[in-house]
């Protein structure tokens, strides 16, 4: 617990700095409310992804499809919308297409025992494939302005982008899940010792299922956030986006290993990663190179633990 | 021994479908020219299969290999207006340096690959950005006689084939023969008896991922000999396709048991079923898709006969002892 | 070789597995290591082993003052060891474990499979066992698992041989066949570390021992000088009667009812019942398949067959949760893994039992947590400082009591418990007996496991035998004793 607080403090201190080097980078429009709309806009996507995933990584799984189900729910977005469905018609599907693919995960792992690693490699490729089986490689750019906006323009009044109003509730919802629920209890134990959890009772395979079904349900609804932003629905979404999301989850000082972790210290990961980016790319640097940084930190997250641990025992 | 010799067969069988079906599709699928191509398309998934292999026998997994093998392809195809030589030294030697990064963090740091390898599957790519700088290089730009490596071959078997089948051959001696290669399935079967068994189990992790980055290495240099043509973008998203080819073949995912020739046949299903694809006029969509099912009903075939291989035996130690 | 041990101790955490530990292995000599579950025998040995590294004190290689950084140091050293838990690899071929790390090799280095195969059938002859060296491991029934390892440390022609329990799964005749082969590696001038809770096997086999109560050092010497009798009272500590204080109780109803209960190749059409206020002990061998029972009636594993009932009523298979409805509570056999969840803190392990009870609209009330934590840590006399301290700093007796805590906390009718003192020391030992026998007073039906003949002997008012997955015998408190039992869970006559 105190290690985690101290963590969460690092990270504090990293986003502070990244802003205030950041700004100084760009020459202020980091700080201009266009900025910070631009900022905030580009991570919510990865921020709420970010958010189920959390739970699923303190329960000790790892769920690499994400980014494949964005793809896919973008696609069937497109696809829905050029056979002339309705959007009010369209998002519910997609959101459920997501949930269905969150629980074939979920029933590879839990149902047949297959680690979740292996599964969720092969399902990256499947529902990426299936995307472009949806779509082909067009790109859907059609889409009406009343529902455009809500990825390009800010809250009326202000410049909160209205994914992260949308992002900050989940944030609420799975914070109290995960830390204020007997659901979230559970989920903890899960991680820290899953045989001990069974023998206290707790329906661990149930509860996996659930957090299977619940990242790919938001997966889905971050693909249609993705779709309204850039107002694109193509197969390619989205792609490699795994790796961000994941990075924010471990920079935001979720042990991989399960058991450990906190919703506040991914949100402020995730804003640093996001800040990072956009600092990056402001300051005209490839977006490849900022894939460079964010793989340089995955390491980072993963390793700074993995020393300081070491250290602290002390080996003779 | 008999259980892989069953999936091998397996792999034949599926794969002397697809062929059939296909060739009745087209007839030309199965001529000499076909088959060379069919065998040039595997080479490359191939080679890297055979790295892979050794990694996920221990139990750990290499994501960065699709990108080791365009960073390799980009320095070497640079390095050619140099010496051509030291270009080939050279796109191995960034192979084996990768490697030995990702070595170091798993087998010395105690890092788990899978997040290690996620983590340098992206530095990598993106130090291949950034040595590239959007240049395309091209076939006009490299010397006949190593462009005549990816395409020429001996008594028709190409070069490409003959080199993967050479490192194949070496890695399937040492895993079944050598006493260092046994101990690595001894290190996926059971981690912690194998370090009470007195194995250097971080020493051989990290010789492991040091040969995987190697290998990619190796088959950065053959990309650019095939292909001709290098940018950033060499062997993006192969890491799936590999994963994928070394599974169908066999190789457990939990670590212990597993063949490189295996693996090399699952390479060779796999990219036969996207040649047949494109032969039958089916979207290449499709192979992506076709890849991730594949791998999945792999796994989960490979458990369910654990299982009741395990339940079998359950019954039989209690029926002979008692 | 001579290896000595000098004034070594060991601790995780909070747990000081030993204290100050001396003792010395002569060549030609058999040295049994004597104590209780949880005294620190097999910390003692995997210190030898190269496994752990002393916290203080020397080991000591022909007087010389060596460490032993990695279990490689101590193989090259020649000390060869046979772990308490089977360390075998699943995927490999029996051959190929016992060779494993030093398999024979051709000109040019090249691994001879045909001699591997023929050097493991040379081993299992001199053991006088069957084993197919060509199988996968895997599979392997406990018993052959064991002869493996022991084929395993005997091809290694090691001057220093430990055994950390090898008989504790074995049958009447193995045991005299692997005694034979202990002799004449002894007699080569090997020295030979022997761990085994058969007192009379010690005194068939060893020449010398070394008693260990609680992590510390409690006597060492010839065993010439010792009594069998004289050797348990070193062991616990003090008087037998003076330790399992259960009092009489009048049985009442039929709490637990298990009916033909099977899982396939584990045990076998398991029938029995336990009273309220009645304490019913399940004896037998490791391996034997009384850990299972436990599990499967509980709910942790899906029997193939057969039913529990509780007060009558059938409770549904498979489901700890149904069970725990049923008011079963389980303290299983291995703290560490199955009872607690280490890094989690007291508070948050006592109340993982009791997580619905404790919420409102599924959201959990933290102060009723901590409310629940804090009154049983007070009714057992807990010792901690804080109760949002990691359980896993506290010492096994204490951890023990958490787990209970977390039990007991559900007010259950029916308690299973597993190895219930493994690893506590003597005084909680004392505390957890007197707990049982109070729970047995006021009616709560207890299924005890263990395998320590004297807590059987003493905390039972039946005893069954389990032997290779089936109840093979029972005795009342009157008719149990040492010999009885013994005989029934090897099927020979012990001694
Ligand atoms: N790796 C470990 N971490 C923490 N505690 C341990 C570990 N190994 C053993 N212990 C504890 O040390 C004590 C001695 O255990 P052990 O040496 O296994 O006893 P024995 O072999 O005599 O039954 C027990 O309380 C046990 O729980
Ligand atoms: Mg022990």
């Amino acid at each position: 617990m105190k290690s985690l607080l101290r963590w969460e403090s690092a990270l504090a201190v990293l986003l502070v700095l990244v802003v205030v080097v950041g700004s100084a980078a760009t020459g202020g429009i980091f700080l201009t409310g266009r900025g910070a709309f631009n900022v905030g806009s580009d991570l919510a996507v990865m921020a709420l992804i970010a958010l189920p995933l959390t739970l699923v990584i303190v329960a000790a799984e790892i769920d690499l499809s994400v980014a494949s189900v964005l793809g896919l729910s973008s696609a069937l977005m497109g696809a829905l919308w050029n056979e002339g469905w309705p959007l009010e018609a369209i998002l519910p599907v997609v959101i459920i297409v997501g949930a269905l693919c969150g629980a074939v995960n979920g029933f590879l792992v839990t149902k047949l025992g297959l680690p979740s690693l292996a599964v969720t490699i092969g399902s990256l490729a499947l529902y990426r494939g299936l995307a472009f089986v949806v779509l082909g490689d067009q790109a859907v750019a059609d889409f009406p302005d009343s529902y455009t906006q809500f990825g390009t323009t800010p809250v009326p009044g202000t410049w909160i982008p209205y994914p992260i109003l949308l992002f900050a509730v989940l944030a609420v919802v799975f914070g109290l899940l995960l830390h204020a629920t007997t659901f979230g209890r559970a989920v903890f134990a899960i991680g820290a010792n899953e045989e001990a959890a069974r023998f206290s009772g707790i329906r661990v395979k149930r509860i996996k299922f659930i957090l299977f079904v619940l990242t790919g349900a938001v997966a889905a609804l971050a693909g249609i956030v993705y779709t309204l932003r850039f107002a694109s629905a193509r197969a390619d979404n989205g792609t490699g986006l795994e790796l961000e999301v994941v990075t924010a989850v471990l920079l935001g000082g979720v042990s991989i290993f399960g058991g450990r972790g906190t919703i506040g210290g991914v949100i402020l990961a995730a804003l640093v990663l996001g800040g990072l980016t956009d600092a990056l790319i402001v300051d005209d640097i490839a977006t490849e190179v900022v894939k460079l940084v964010t793989g340089l930190l995955l390491l980072a997250s993963v390793f700074a633990p993995a020393v300081t641990q070491r250290m602290s025992r002390g080996t003779p | 021994m008999a259980v892989t010799a069953i999936r091998e067969l397996g792999i034949l069988i599926a794969l002397a479908v697809v062929v059939a079906v296909t060739t009745i599709v087209n007839p030309l699928f199965l001529s000499g020219q076909g088959i060379r191509d069919l065998l040039l398309n595997a080479c490359l998934v191939a080679l890297l299969t055979v790295g892979q292999t050794m990694v996920v026998i221990t139990r750990n997994v290499d994501l960065s290999v699709g990108s080791v093998l365009g960073l390799s392809a980009f320095v070497t195809a640079d390095t050619f207006a140099v010496n051509p030589v030291l270009a080939v030294v050279v796109g191995i030697v960034v192979g084996a340096l990768c490697g030995l990064f990702n070595g170091a963090l798993v087998g010395l740091g105690k890092v788990p690959s899978l997040v290690v390898t996620l983590g340098t599957l992206s530095v990598f790519r993106g130090l291949d950005f950034m040595w590239a700088h959007g240049r395309q290089i091209n076939a006009a730009n490299l010397p006949d006689g190593f462009l005549a490596l990816g395409s020429g071959s001996v008594l028709g078997i190409p070069y490409l084939v003959i080199i993967t089948l050479i490192v194949l051959g070496i890695v399937a001696l040492h895993l079944g023969s050598y006493r260092s290669g046994r101990e690595l399935y001894a290190i996926g079967s059971n981690p912690e008896a194998a370090v009470l068994a007195g194995i250097p189990v971080g020493r051989r992790v990290f010789t492991t991922f040091l040969l995987s980055g190697t290998i990619a290495g190796l088959a950065g240099v053959l990309a650019v000999a095939r292909y001709g043509t290098v940018d950033a973008t060499v062997g993006n998203g192969l890491e799936l396709q590999v994963i994928s080819a070394v599974v169908v073949g066999g190789v457990a995912i939990f670590g212990g048991s597993g063949t490189v020739a295996g693996a090399a046949l699952g390479a060779l299903l796999l990219s036969t079923i996207g040649s047949a694809l494109e032969v039958v006029h089916i979207a290449q969509f499709w192979q992506q898709a076709i890849t991730g099912a594949l791998l999945i009903g792999a796994i989960a075939l490979d458990r369910s006969v654990a299982l009741r291989v395990a339940a079998r035996m359950r019954r039989q130690s209690r029926g002979v002892s008692a | 070789m001579e290896v000595a041990l000098a004034e070594v101790s060991k601790s995780f955490g909070a747990v000081r597995a030993l204290r100050e530990v001396s003792l010395t292995l002569t060549p030609g000599r058999a040295h049994a290591l004597l104590g209780e579950n949880g005294a620190g025998k097999s910390t003692l040995i995997k210190v030898l082993a190269g496994v752990h590294r002393p916290d203080g004190g020397q080991l000591l290689v022909d007087g010389e003052p060596t460490r032993f950084a990695s279990p490689a140091d101590a193989k090259a050293a020649g000390v060869a060891v046979i772990y308490q838990e089977p360390t075998l690899f699943g995927d490999l071929s029996v051959a190929e474990n016992v060779a494993m790390g030093r398999h024979p090799t051709r000109r040019g280095g090249m691994v001879d499979t045909a001699a591997m195969r023929e050097q493991a059938e040379l081993l299992f002859e001199r053991l006088g066992v069957d084993i197919d060296p060509k199988r996968p491991a895997r599979g392997l029934s406990i018993a052959d698992q064991q002869l493996v390892e022991i084929a395993k440390a005997l091809s290694s022609d090691a001057r220093v041989i430990i055994m950390d329990e090898p008989t504790a799964a074995l049958s009447g005749t193995e045991v005299a066949r692997l005694f034979g082969v202990v002799g004449a590696l002894r007699e080569h001038g090997a020295a030979v570390l022997f761990v085994s809770h058969r007192i009379d096997e010690v005194f068939e086999l060893c020449q010398d021992a070394t008693v260990l109560r609680d992590g510390g050092f409690v006597w060492s010497g010839p065993l010439s000088e010792q009594t069998p009798d004289g050797v348990v009272r070193l062991m616990v500590g003090r008087d037998l009667d003076a330790l399992f204080p259960k009092q009489d109780v009048e049985a009442g109803d039929t709490a637990l009812e298990v009916r033909r209960l099977t899982r396939e190749g584990v045990f076998t059409d398991v029938s029995f019942d336990v009273r309220a206020g009645e304490i019913l002990a399940l004896a037998g061998l490791v391996g034997a398949g009384r850990s299972e029972i436990a599990r499967a009636v509980f709910g942790v594993d899906k029997p193939d067959g057969g039913e529990v009932l509780v007060r009558g009523k059938r409770i549904r298979p498979g489901s700890p949760g149904a069970a725990m409805a049923a008011g079963i509570g389980f303290v299983p056999e291995d703290r560490r893994q199955q009872g607690l969840v280490l890094a989690a803190s007291i508070e948050r392990n006592a109340a993982l039992a009791s997580l619905n009870r404790l919420s409102r609209l599924g959201f959990l009330r933290s102060s009723a947590e901590r409310s629940l934590a804090r009154d049983w840590a007070v009714k057992l006399q807990l010792k901690f400082s804080r109760l949002t301290d990691p359980v896993g700093v506290l010492s096994g007796g204490n951890q023990q009591k958490v787990v209970l805590a977390k039990w007991l906390s559900r007010q259950p009718k029916i308690l299973i418990v597993d190895e219930p003192t493994r690893g506590i020391d003597v005084g909680t030992k004392a505390e957890v007996h007197r707990l049982l026998s109070e729970l047995a007073a006021q009616g709560v039906a207890i299924l005890m496991i263990s395998s320590e003949l004297p807590e059987v002997l003493g905390m039972a008012d039946r005893v069954l035998v389990v032997r290779e997955g089936r109840l093979v015998g029972e005795f009342s408190r009157a008719e149990a004793d040492e010999e009885r039992i013994v005989l029934a869970a090897t099927g020979v006559a012990a001694g």
